[in-house]
């Protein structure tokens, strides 16, 4: 190992220099040679059947190519199955231009093909259908009614059911000193990553193609359009290192992909395909779900009784469905629990996972009612937390992997300031306006996959290490640099990372907060087992002074393997490679997680959320004016990059609690504001002072790297915050999302 | 968007002579609503004549008078040292309006003539009495959290967007344009139309008419003004609710005060009851009270803009607190002590 | 919902020769007035740091610096840029270095994705040139044309505030 370890520096990213100069090419970027433009044409219905379209109307303009309708799409794949993807809910994948039949407003019914981007446009605009229409649902809180259970599937794989219920929560309930009670209702929402979803495919010939793609997983879309067009994987090559935000919508291979495969293949054409932002409104969204808790403790505040209940929104032909209400009994210890888990399917498209889907939703209802508990108890927030720490995970009956929660209530609670708070709601103030303090506790599963990764030793004595995985902006492309390196003891500019490419080793999709460990892992296992061929090779020079080690009696050093005890003796990665006759030296290595010895510990990363609004008396205008967020997560690879990824995660809570949501017209069935002027993100000047810190945790089991992942954590505890916050401040509890400013008026 | 002719103007008359020519042709300054417009397919062209050649500076002053050029830029305009110092309410709901980059594009003239951002009117598949007369309006029963509460009729509830032309309104502006039939100039109260039988007309120009200037009186309130904006996030985004004041003070008197609203009806608001009745009383919290509830007389609420009428009033009293104290005000309009 | 009725197909409408002075160079191309700047920049120069982000002018990632001015490509037509002199994100930076600004985006980690970075820049760029942003409540409102979904806000408003209280972003 090096001396310094690269593991734990805040290196600034590596494609720093390609983003802050346009160098970097995204998806819909790649101006290939006589490129073809795709656009789609959507449903103006929510349900029903085409009867017919002016198709050929629109196809005699000149410069019109093609137009693929149900009509003319070629006759591809005829199962399920080969319409699914890694990410896919049980259920009967959607696939595009399949039928006439229309199962949601804003389906793609055509797509124009056209010789520049303006005229597909104009043609896409003048394209017309004609339905039959049908009844349709879009409403959830007018179907709760219909609510059932999610059918099981792979999916439950990573996103278990409700833990069983234990004791007699009816009983709890009405011998309980203090009973909260809360119904959570949670709105539609879009991903909407600022670059817009577009696919480019260039036609290579026999039925092979190269394409550029916005996803979170290269192998995932090869595989799709590998099943979906009958081809041999080794002829679909999907690109994608550049992705300017998925956050979740590019985990399932969406429509364009699909729609600008098959031209390229039909029409043996180079051809690009680029969504609007309206229909970045058209494929998944995090569903909406309407929660209900009560809960109840002793007259000290010690929890006897959690009920929660989720019912969400799903389409009517795959069963989405996300962790919502599993959190409670994992976090606060109570003898009786009752957890509910429901689904209504809705004339929609499948939902799909956004940040932190389900935690952010479930912990909101989660928090806010134990902020409740609390305030009726008379017991400081984080005391009543402290006193109901769960040092095992009760609901399943296991030890955690590790739990810091505690040093991010302390560590965060002094950053903050919480002993300033005066506990009484509407008693702090500045000017005319009334200050609040609130803290909730987030928590988000530790997951890790299999993936695959290669480590070569180049002529050069560098290190290239290489996986299909995608750099969705996390910093995957510097922190898996980093790790490479530790593995050699190489400086960083010794390394390469190459990634973003199906043809590269086997990395599962980009989402969860599983990818450093997950691909991090395998590069880990393949730099040590390159390490291992190395000191083979060193041995059977000869004179060796290596002969007969151990992997353990050498060190890696700046380009050499030295003696553990003697550096002086030492050999130079060339002159491996000389040893080698020249040659590069390779090892491919597949890490498979062992569930064993996992499944022994309940494994999440923690957080403690602090944040102070100011809420205007008369005006009701709030704002989040200081936030601090205090995460375990164990191993933190870069300081730097991974604070990034709390700020933002930061970022979207203030967004969730108080600005962004897709608002729906159930009259027609159909999304309202599908645009950025209306779906209202934070602007810059809604971010006031955001702190994180990372408390220092130890893990030894979840995985070789002791890392957590990050990417999810940051969006769990602080909505509720808000909330509790906007209680404290104002002494209303809004328990629905967006809180709008007039709510408080 | 369809394919169109481009003609760049060599005048005012140059201009007004080519749109009287062609039916569907459009004048085109800054474009930033009428690109946004033609992309969604809510309008179609023939012909875009440009107007942007006609470059004159952005203001003239004539006995104590300012005239902006149309064709000036916002930003130029909220930036210009006499707006700055003369008229620095204009000034602050032109800086609270839309983003800087929008603003270094959009026009004075383009800024009267923004459409609503009401959702159903920017929809084409839903039915719209604005954008298609005697389709209906969606919005009534539909999502109408940002829409109008006063001034409404059964057939729009739509709201016009603009900063700008909410202090346009309280400074007593004027509209000057040219069109085929010569010159004319329109008060400002009587530019915009409220929507009644034709919510599809959203002003009183003429065909082919062209705005080549706003005239600004003498008197520009800069020594107690206010602007306040609230909306849904705190910059970048439509008003709920926005108010401009203009107050003239004498020994703690009001001598003269103009209030007009945004955000609340097809055109600026404002009450002459409610301005009159402040004249000659001192600047309080109780009277300004009093005055928001003049100036709300009428309002209807719908499913989820109801809330609107109690906001309009508490605006009205904040802002005009804020006048008087105007160096209080804050970036992007928001709220202050 | 009603029915329309068919337009005819276009009558070809002739494009322009326009010529932008694109970062220095002169560029003649020709197009027709419904190429906006923005697809002009990407698709016919093959200047893709200039993003589509929306196409309506609410996101900012098109920003450009148009006679001195940031202006939102998207909603221009590159038509009535014509002589006009343009700054992309390619040509903020002498050759060979990086913008002030620039070399702060990247220490400060001030994006992720990186997709709305050049506008954020050629705004900021644009900001300083305005002269009216002293404080950074004021920079937090002259910034805010210019969303980003990842969340680097807290970020970008520190590395612009670095530069700009540093002077050196000429």
């Amino acid at each position: 190992m090096s001396i310094k370890p690269l593991i734990g520096q805040p290196i600034s990213r590596l494609e720093g220099h390609l983003k802050v100069t346009g160098a970097a090419k995204y998806a819909g970027e790649y101006n290939v040679s006589d490129l073809l433009y795709g656009y789609v044409v959507n449903s103006t219905i929510t349900k029903g059947k085409i009867i017919s379209m002016n198709t050929d109307e629109v196809k005699k303009i000149p410069g019109i190519v093609e137009i693929f309708t149900h009509e003319n799409r070629p006759s591809l794949a005829w199962f399920d199955m080969q319409y699914s993807d890694m990410d896919a809910p049980p259920g009967s994948p959607f696939r595009p231009l399949h039928k006439p039949d229309i199962k949601y407003n804003g389906q793609p019914i055509a797509l124009i093909v056209a010789e520049t981007f303006e005229l597909a446009r104009y043609a896409a605009s003048i394209l017309k259908a004609e339905y039959q229409t049908e009844a349709f649902k879009t409403d959830l809180e007018a179907n709760l009614g219909e609510g059932r259970k999610p059918q099981p599937g792979l999916a439950t794989m990573l996103k278990p059911p409700p833990p069983k219920d234990k004791g007699d929560i009816d009983l709890a309930l009405s011998a309980a000193a203090f009973t909260s009670k809360g119904t959570f209702t949670h709105g539609t929402e879009h991903h909407n990553p600022l670059e817009l979803f577009a696919t480019t495919t260039v036609y290579e010939g026999k039925g092979k193609v190269t394409i550029y793609d916005k996803t979170q997983g290269t192998v995932n879309c090869q595989l799709y359009v590998g099943n979906v067009f009958g081809l041999h994987f080794k002829d679909v090559r999907v690109i994608s290192p550049y992705v300017g935000g998925g956050f979740g919508s590019g985990l399932r291979p969406q429509y364009q992909l699909f729609l600008s495969v098959m031209v390229a293949l039909e029409l043996k054409r180079n051809v690009r395909v680029t969504l609007d932002r309206s229909q970045m409104f058209t494929f998944g969204h995090r569903p909406p779900t309407i929660q209900k808790t009560k809960f109840g403790s002793d007259i000290n505040g010690k929890i006897t009784a959690l009920y929660h209940e989720a019912t969400a929104e799903t389409s009517l032909y795959e069963d989405y469905t996300e962790t919502v209400v599993n959190w409670a009994p994992m976090i606060y210890p109570s003898p009786n629990s009752k957890m509910e888990y429901n689904l209504v399917p809705l004339d929609v498209f499948t939902p799909i996972d956004m940040r932190a889907p389900g935690g952010s939703t479930g912990l909101h209802a989660i928090e806010s009612t134990i902020d409740d508990l609390a305030h009726q108890a008379k017991i400081d927030p984080i005391q009543f937390r402290l006193l109901n720490y769960a040092e095992r995970d009760e609901s399943v009956n296991r030890p955690f992997s590790s739990k810091e929660l505690k040093q991010c209530f302390i560590q965060g609670a002094e950053k903050f300031g919480w002993d300033k708070r005066n506990p009484e709601p509407r008693s702090m103030r500045n000017g005319n306006k009334l200050v609040g303090y609130g803290m909730a506790t987030g928590a988000w599963e530790s997951m890790i996959l299999p993936a695959r990764a290669e480590a070569i030793l180049t002529t050069e004595g560098k290190l290239i290490v290489k996986s299909a995985v995608t750099d969705i902006g996390t910093g995957t492309l510097t922190v898996m640099s980093q790790i490479a390196a530790d593995e050699l003891g190489l400086p960083l500019d010794q390394v390469t990372f190459e990634y973003g490419d199906s043809k590269m080793p086997f990395a599962p999709i980009q989402g969860g907060s599983f990818t450093v460990s997950t691909v991090g892992s395998a590069i880990k296992a393949a730099g040590k087992a390159l390490r291992k061929k190395l000191l083979k090779i060193a041995q059977h020079i000869p004179h060796s002074a290596f002969k007969g080690l151990e992997i353990e009696d050498v060190v890696f050093q700046d380009g050499y393997i030295r003696l553990k005890l003697d550096p002086s003796k030492e050999i130079a990665f060339t002159a491996l490679i000389h040893a080698n006759k020249g040659k590069v030296i390779r090892t491919k290595n597949f890490n498979v997680p062992n569930l064993l010895k996992l499944k022994k510990h309940s494994r999440a990363a923690h957080s403690a959320a602090f944040v102070e609004v100011e809420v205007d008396e008369e005006l009701g205008v709030i704002n989040v004016t200081r936030a601090v967020t205090a995460v375990a997560a164990g191993k933190i690879i870069n300081p730097k990059t991974a604070r990034s990824q709390i700020l933002g995660g930061m970022v979207w809570s203030i967004s969730k609690a108080l600005r962004e949501e897709t608002i729906s017209d159930h009259n027609f069935g159909k999304y309202m504001n599908q645009n950025l002027g209306e779906y209202h993100i934070p602007v810059h000047a809604d971010i006031h002072d955001l702190d994180v810190i990372f408390v220092e945790e130890n893990d030894e089991i979840v995985n070789e790297l002791g890392s957590k992942g990050i990417g999810e954590i940051g969006l769990v505890g602080m909505p509720p915050a808000i909330a509790n916050a906007i209680f404290h401040a104002t002494g209303k509890r809004i328990n629905e999302f967006p809180i709008h400013f007039d709510k408080l008026l | 968007m369809n394919d169109f002719n481009f003609y760049k103007s060599q005048g005012i008359s140059d201009a007004v002579e080519k749109i009287a020519d062609q039916p569907d042709a459009k004048f085109i300054a800054g474009g930033t609503n009428l690109i946004d417009l033609l992309k969604y397919n809510l309008m179609t062209v023939s012909t875009l004549v440009d107007v942007n050649s006609i470059k004159e500076d952005t203001l003239s002053e004539t006995d104590g008078a300012v005239l902006l050029n149309a064709f000036a830029t916002n930003a130029n305009t909220a930036y210009h040292p006499i707006i700055e110092e003369r008229y620095p309410l204009l000034s602050k709901a032109i800086l609270a309006g839309a983003s800087a980059q929008i603003r270094n594009m959009a026009s004075n003239g383009g800024n009267l003539l923004q459409k609503t951002r009401c959702y159903y009117y920017y929809d084409a598949n839903t039915p719209c009495n604005k954008r298609e007369p005697g389709s209906g309006c969606s919005a009534i029963n539909g999502y109408n959290r940002n829409l109008a509460i006063l001034g409404t009729s059964d057939h729009c509830i739509a709201v016009f967007p603009s900063d700008m032309c909410v202090a346009l309104a309280a400074l007593n502006a004027t509209v000057c344009v040219t069109g085929p039939d010569g010159d004319r100039k329109i008060p400002f109260s009587e530019f915009h139309r409220l929507p009644g039988n034709t919510p599809h007309i959203d002003n009183n120009l003429l065909t082919a008419e062209l705005i080549t200037g706003i005239e600004l009186p003498s008197k520009g309130f800069e020594k107690n003004y206010s602007y306040l904006k609230l909306r849904d996030r705190n910059s970048y985004a439509f008003a709920l609710i926005s108010v401009a004041t203009a107050m003239e003070l004498e020994n703690n008197q009001i001598t003269e005060i103009r209030i007009a609203l945004g955000g609340v009806a097809a055109k600026p608001w404002r009450v002459q009851k409610a301005e009159d009745f402040l004249v000659g009383k001192t600047p309080t919290k109780e009277n300004f009270a009093l005055a928001a509830e003049l100036i709300v007389e009428g309002a209807k609420g719908f499913e989820f803009n109801a809330f609107k009428i109690e906001l309009a009033k508490r605006a009205i009293i904040r802002n005009c607190l804020m006048a008087l104290n105007p160096a209080s005000q804050l970036p992007g309009a928001q709220p202050s002590a | 919902m009603r029915t329309e009725s068919i337009q005819p197909p276009p009558e070809a409408k002739n494009s322009e020769t326009v010529t932008l002075h694109i970062n220095g160079e002169a560029r003649t191309l020709s197009v027709k007035p419904w190429v906006t700047l923005l697809d002009a920049l990407r698709e016919n120069l093959d200047l893709t740091g200039t993003k589509k982000g929306c196409d309506h002018g609410q996101c900012g990632a098109c920003t450009v610096i148009c006679d001195g001015k940031r202006i939102l490509s998207c909603l221009s037509l590159a038509v009535m840029k014509d002589g006009a002199e343009i700054t992309t994100i390619e040509g903020v930076a002498p050759t060979g270095d990086l913008h002030p600004l620039q070399k702060a985006f990247i220490e400060h980690d001030a994006f992720q994705c990186g997709y709305c970075t050049p506008g954020q820049i050629c705004s900021a760029i644009g900001m300083f040139k305005e002269g009216k942003a002293h404080t950074e409540a004021e920079v937090k409102e002259l910034m805010s044309g210019n969303l980003c979904r990842c969340g680097a806000n807290t970020n970008i408003i520190n590395a612009i505030m670095e530069v700009k209280n540093g002077g050196n972003y000429e």
